[in-house]
């Protein structure tokens, strides 16, 4: 299951930490983050709940990089 | 400017004004400790709690650490030696105006391409008792009757039933010029309706609709990087850290071997020259501005009606050297036109006119050209007796006389003589009462830029260029002379595009690419085995979208080349940008190294060239001369 989620991120850098801690998060099959368009394409593995995996992501994330946001 | 970056701006000011302040002051020590702190704090406290976080989660070598280390080691020289606070607070100043500039000129570029891509529609209209009644376009079913009135954009795919208008397809096409339409015509989402209401029955749910399609492209298209923006984040990975020990071996090293061989060690001096090393070493140029290239590229692609679907292919484009043309779609338009009137023993018009009239009843794509090319008004009650002789052609009686209109086999089982054509197409033979009368050559007509197109591809280095199409020989030859071609394969079936294509890859230059360009329709084995797929016309041809790795969005065959060269300027850019920041940044460093550099040097070179990385990325959305 794909979904996308609007971000708020400062820079490119920073975008691309995100996408690797999105990444890192368990329950994430793959995750990218679109500097672009401020957004987050995550594609969830087989049976992860969004609800409970994108608090985790955004939790991961902001271990990072303090200063992003993930809305869900 | 949003709220973060004018605090950042009142925040620049702020320690700026105090600095200058305490410039003209003087204070003396201790005092000026304390002070010169203030500022520092104002404009480096979120850079300092950025790099303890950082620390505290194990992300130890990023920008802010960098940045952090500097700065604080120049406040402990400055109280315990120098006395010199003004470096350490400027550096940081000046390294918040360059992150306050970047995020200004991100959010300028982010900004306008959104604009240009904003073609998502948030509403569509209903009318229901002589009033329009807006309702969410995901709850459109298919088949419902939608109004546009001018100015509003086409929520969903659909066909006019009622009203006629302009549209403008520029979001969609990059075309400027706006489109007339009427009823029956087919209108896609994410057009503006320029002049006059408009009732659409739709044909699609909004989710599936071209808008909502194009944009979900879009949104995903920097999924696939660049293998050069890969190779910028695995560099930053392996340089911070390379950075950061040959700053602490810059540090400790020469005084303790000056230690050894008993002179004096000179801390202070080699702990300046580390620090101002870390401030160079900052690779936050080439990790900005080779994304932010790609991230314009891809903006200014899809604003001239090119959608790239993703930096890797803008990679793979800017090297392209082969390109395999399919033919017909392509660099035809792939239907069917009266070209040339041929041995005409009456007047053009007339023998066209007397051939619709004998075909009027026939559907058949050549008989429909044929009616398409009477300019006269076609007058049913002239015609009658109309017999169509499958795979032959028809015989009638127009005006009281026996007219015969078919090809050869017709003509030779009637025993008609007629004159041989030469000219590559389908020919059509006119026989009025049993006398041979002229013949209309209907071929594929070549699309008015074609041969603008490939001799702009060969001008953007492109060295070979060839022609596959599934059509005779004759055609094919016929179509690449006037084009200026010369290498071509006809009569192939799509399976054999594909081993065509494959042999072609074989033969392309080392290092270079191959692209295919087709219609999309049939031919999306080819599309993905060539190194780049390009389809052409896609609008409202989801195979085609699905299948290629750059679409373009109209048939203009310009495109392709226009395509080439974005994705090379692009790429110029990125190499521009990857040889300047780690050339300025190696001179620096090693002029730093040797004690020639100062904190002011080593400002430049971190916020100057990512300034002018982040300037020189912003061009690559600039391709209206492209």
């Amino acid at each position: 299951m794909k979904k996308t989620y609007k971000i708020d991120v400062d820079c490119a850098n920073c975008a691309n930490k995100m996408e690797e801690a999105a990444r890192r998060t368990s329950g994430v099959k793959n995750a990218t983050v679109n500097f672009m368009t401020l957004k987050m394409i995550v594609e969830f593995e087989e049976g992860a709940v969004p609800s409970t995996v994108m608090p985790v992501v955004l939790q991961n994330c902001k271990k990072i990089e303090s200063e992003c946001e993930i809305f869900f | 400017m949003n709220k973060k970056q004018r605090i950042t701006l009142i925040r620049i000011l702020a320690s700026a004004a105090l600095l200058l302040v305490f410039l003209l002051l003087r204070p003396g020590q201790p005092l000026a400790f304390f002070l010169y702190l203030i500022p520092y704090l104002i404009i480096g406290y979120d850079v300092l709690i950025k790099a303890f976080r950082g620390i505290i989660h194990g992300q130890v070598m990023d920008e802010n650490f960098l940045m952090a280390v500097a700065t604080v080691g120049a406040f402990v020289l400055a109280l315990t030696r120098t006395g010199d606070y003004l470096e350490a607070v400027a550096v940081m100043l000046f390294y918040q105006i360059g992150e306050l500039f970047q995020s200004i000129a991100v959010g300028r570029s982010r900004r306008s391409i959104a604009s240009l891509m904003d073609i998502r529609p948030d509403e569509a209209f209903i009318e229901r008792d002589g009033a329009f009644v807006s309702v969410d376009p995901d709850e459109v079913e298919i088949g419902t009757v939608i109004s546009i009135r001018p100015g509003e954009k086409i929520p969903i795919d659909g066909i006019i039933t009622e009203g006629r208008s302009a549209i403008d397809t520029a979001a969609l096409t990059g075309e400027s010029v706006p489109r007339d339409v009427h009823e029956g015509d087919a209108v896609l989402s994410g057009s503006i309706n320029l002049s006059g209401l408009l009732h659409v029955r739709t044909t699609h749910e909004f989710g599936e609709s071209t808008a909502s399609k194009i944009l979900d492209l879009v949104e995903n298209a920097s999924s696939s990087k660049a293998p050069s923006e890969n190779f910028i984040a695995k560099f930053a990975q392996v340089y911070t850290p390379i950075v950061c020990i040959s700053a602490l071996l810059l540090a400790f090293a020469p005084p303790l071997i000056n230690r050894l061989i008993g002179l004096p060690a000179g801390y202070s001096k080699w702990i300046y020259r580390a620090l101002t090393f870390l401030v160079i070493s900052c690779p936050c140029a080439l990790v900005i501005s080779i994304p932010l290239t790609f991230f314009a590229g891809l903006g200014g692609a899809s604003r001239a009606g090119i959608l790239i679907k993703g930096s890797n292919y803008v990679e793979t484009l800017s090297k392209v050297r082969t390109v395999v043309m399919d033919k017909t779609g392509t660099l035809t338009r792939g239907v069917f036109e009266v070209t040339d009137v041929l041995n005409a023993r009456c007047p053009r018009e007339d023998l066209l006119e007397i051939t619709a009239l004998a075909e009027s009843a026939s559907t058949h794509p050549i008989s429909q050209s044929i009616q398409r090319a009477n300019c006269r008004k076609t007058d049913l009650s002239r015609v009658s007796d109309i017999q169509e002789i499958s795979g032959h052609g028809v015989t009638a009686t127009v005006d009281g006389k026996a007219v015969a209109a078919g090809n050869d086999r017709l003509m030779s089982r009637l025993g008609i003589p007629t004159q041989t054509c030469t000219k590559a197409g389908t020919i059509v033979h006119t026989a009025i009462e049993n006398q041979y009368t002229g013949s209309i050559l209907i071929s594929d007509q070549l699309k008015e830029t074609s041969a603008q197109a490939i001799s702009e591809l060969k001008q953007s280095g492109i060295s070979r260029v060839i022609m596959l199409t599934g059509d005779t020989k004759e055609a094919a030859e016929s179509v690449a002379s006037q084009l200026s071609i010369s290498d071509i394969r006809s009569e192939l079936l799509p399976q054999d595009k594909v081993s065509c294509v494959e042999s072609f890859l074989k033969e392309k230059p080392a290092g270079s690419t191959l692209a295919f360009v087709g219609d999309g329709i049939n031919d999306a084995p080819v599309l993905s085995r060539a190194d780049v797929g390009i389809a052409m016309g896609a609008l409202g041809s989801d195979a085609a979208i699905e299948a290629a790795d750059v679409v373009i969005m109209d048939d203009n065959p310009v495109k392709i080349a226009k395509a080439v060269r974005i994705a090379q300027k692009c790429m110029r850019i990125v190499y521009e940008n990857i040889i300047f920041a780690i050339g300025v940044k190696i001179c620096c460093l090693l002029l730093s190294a040797v004690g020639l550099g100062n904190m002011w040097l080593a400002v430049f070179a971190d916020v100057g060239v990512m300034v002018l990385a982040v300037l020189n990325a912003i061009r690559a959305l600039m391709v209206k001369n492209c």
